[in-house]
């Protein structure tokens, strides 16, 4: 069996797989662009409060699988998908369940930063709370919320004074942070996260998967990353795609000390992608 | 072989031609602001913008209702132009694939393309003669079908420049389509929109062809929507081919009037471009 990298130190909390309860399960999961299919075939269980890291070669379907969970996938034009996903409980592609439903319940943050460039800082975080149904509206006021929202993005005490400023004044790094707290305000169970420090310097991605790290105390967390280590130090679970195949899906610690399957072994230990 | 000396000569040059292409492009505007600040500033007082034209021989009067007119066309112009415009620059941009988004940019360059007296006639053949006289309305109309291709365009090209990652997050957060185009992307290339409505404005302002047949022109003050209308350039026009002096040096003032009219409108687009928050998408 091949020696790690000494980078990659797998947290000592990972849980094993099995015990924690199931918050996103996929059974038969194909997603396709056209008619190549991104994705073919995915059944997994995603464990609740927990992060799940999904790696892979570029171009091996991490993203698309993870936008089949909050239907971003069919908002290309062409894409469409197959076979079931259930988010706590709810077939989020049945019948009667409308994807802006689907998508106010569970947050998204992507590779680059998107704020809004026409809204302040404070408008930003609230712009999911003023959309929300009455019903689905998160207690307590704008402000407190959007307090809370940026507290538990660890960007509150970089910006109580700027609230008032435009989102672009920020640095990348706050941007990001900024967008992860806009994801939170409306307090959903799950957030996705596609490659959210792909664009940041080593400092602001410290800064994520502290926050990362955090979340999942509360929330599902799922994330793409391309990197590796950072799979390593944050997730609790990995799943492994090749070529739009989930070649292995283990807690992270098994994942990377006693990988299954050998190609999961080829990559991690780098003898390709 | 070429030595160093020979290009950083040959360089030298091109860089010598696109300076003095660049002073060319400018210099036809630089001249016509200094002839006409000599011609016609000395015509300009007060009088000039509250008085009304005066009968021929009789010294003084102004332009005041060319003015108001100028500024009422101007008006009803963008109450057509400025929602059709956007609308189907909107539409463009959403639903860029379409056969009709296509056939839609398509004749919108062709209208674009249209002499402005051609779309003057149409408007007398559909405006003024069923009804028998010219009218302002028929004057608006006119620039307002002269606005719509230009506005239609660059909101197009504004809404194009909203990072596709913008749109996505917004629908990400459970925003729905129509409201993802309406506070994010439109929101975010307002400044830009703003600034092209603007420009469309500024290229109408000075339009004489299109209300020759329409406004027409009103020696008389009126501010009626159904009666013809004095027009900036169509007083400009009728006082330059005149036969007196004292029109002369009125028109001057005019066509001063008129330039400076769209030269703030320019500044004004500048400065919407530049607001707070806006148009800062990279």
């Amino acid at each position: 069996m091949k020696v790690l990298a000494p980078a990659i130190k797998v947290p000592e909390h990972a849980p094993a797989v099995s015990s924690a309860k199931p918050c996103i399960v996929t059974r038969n999961l194909t997603a396709y662009f056209g008619n190549s299919a991104a994705i073919r075939d995915i059944t997994v269980s995603v464990p609740q409060q927990a992060v799940t890291a999904i790696i892979g070669p570029s171009g091996c379907g991490k993203s698309t699988l993870l936008r089949c969970l909050n239907r971003m996938h069919e908002t290309v034009p062409g894409a469409r998908v197959d076979g079931e996903v259930e988010i706590l409980g709810t077939a989020i592609y049945g019948e009667g369940t409308s994807p802006i439903a689907v998508r106010r319940h569970v947050g998204m943050v992507f590779q680059r930063p998107t704020p809004f460039p026409t809204m302040s800082v404070r408008a930003n975080v609230a712009a999911g709370l003023r959309i929300a149904e009455k019903t689905t509206q998160p207690k307590g006021s704008p402000d407190e919320i959007v307090e809370e929202a940026l507290q538990r993005a660890g960007l509150w005490a970089e910006v109580k004074d700027r609230l008032d400023e435009s989102a672009i004044a920020l640095s990348g790094g706050q941007q990001q942070r900024l967008c992860i707290a806009r994801a939170l305000a409306t307090r959903p169970r799950v957030i996705l996260l596609d490659e959210p420090t792909a664009s940041l310097d080593p400092l602001s991605t410290q800064k994520v998967e502290e926050l990362v790290y955090e979340l999942r105390k509360t929330v599902t967390v799922v994330i793409v990353t391309h990197n590796m280590q950072q799979a390593a130090r944050i997730s609790d679970s990995t799943a492994f795609l090749l070529a739009g195949e989930l070649v292995e899906f283990d807690s992270t610690r098994n994942l990377f000390t006693a990988p299954r399957d050998s190609r999961t072994e080829s990559y991690i230990t780098g003898r390709f992608g | 072989m070429r030595t160093i000396r020979s290009r950083h000569v040959v360089s030298g040059g091109m860089i010598g031609l696109t300076y003095l292409a660049a002073i060319l492009a400018t210099l036809p505007l630089i001249l016509i602001l200094i002839h006409l600040i000599a011609k016609g500033a000395s015509s300009l007082s007060l009088d000039f913008f509250t008085r009304m034209p005066k009968p021929v021989g009789e010294p003084g009067g102004g332009m005041a209702n060319a003015i108001v007119g100028t500024l009422l066309l101007i008006g009803i112009a963008s109450l057509i132009g400025l929602p059709v415009g956007i609308g189907a620059g909107l539409y463009l941009a959403e639903k860029r694939t379409t056969t009709l988004a296509y056939a839609v940019r398509f004749l919108s360059d062709v209208l674009n393309g249209l002499p402005s007296i051609v779309i003057g006639i149409f408007a007398w053949e559909f405006l003024v003669r069923p009804v028998g006289h010219f009218s302002a309305l028929a004057g608006g109309v006119a620039l307002g079908s002269m606005m719509i291709p230009l506005v239609t365009r660059t909101t197009e090209e504004m809404l194009l420049t909203v990072p596709t990652s913008l749109r996505e997050a917004a629908l990400a957060l459970g925003y729905p389509k129509w409201r993802t185009s309406i506070s994010v992307v439109l929101r975010t290339a307002l400044a830009g929109i703003a600034t092209g409505a603007l420009v469309a404005v500024a290229r109408i302002a000075g339009e004489t062809a299109p209300l020759l047949f329409t406004a027409f022109g009103n020696q008389f003050w009126s501010t009626s929507v159904r009666e013809p209308i004095a027009a900036l350039p169509l007083q400009i026009f009728t006082y330059a081919i005149s036969a007196y002096d004292e029109w002369h040096r009125l028109a001057w003032a005019g066509a001063l009037v008129l330039i400076s009219l769209v030269l703030l409108i320019s500044i004004a687009a500048r400065l919407v471009t530049r607001s707070r928050f806006g148009a800062a998408v990279d």
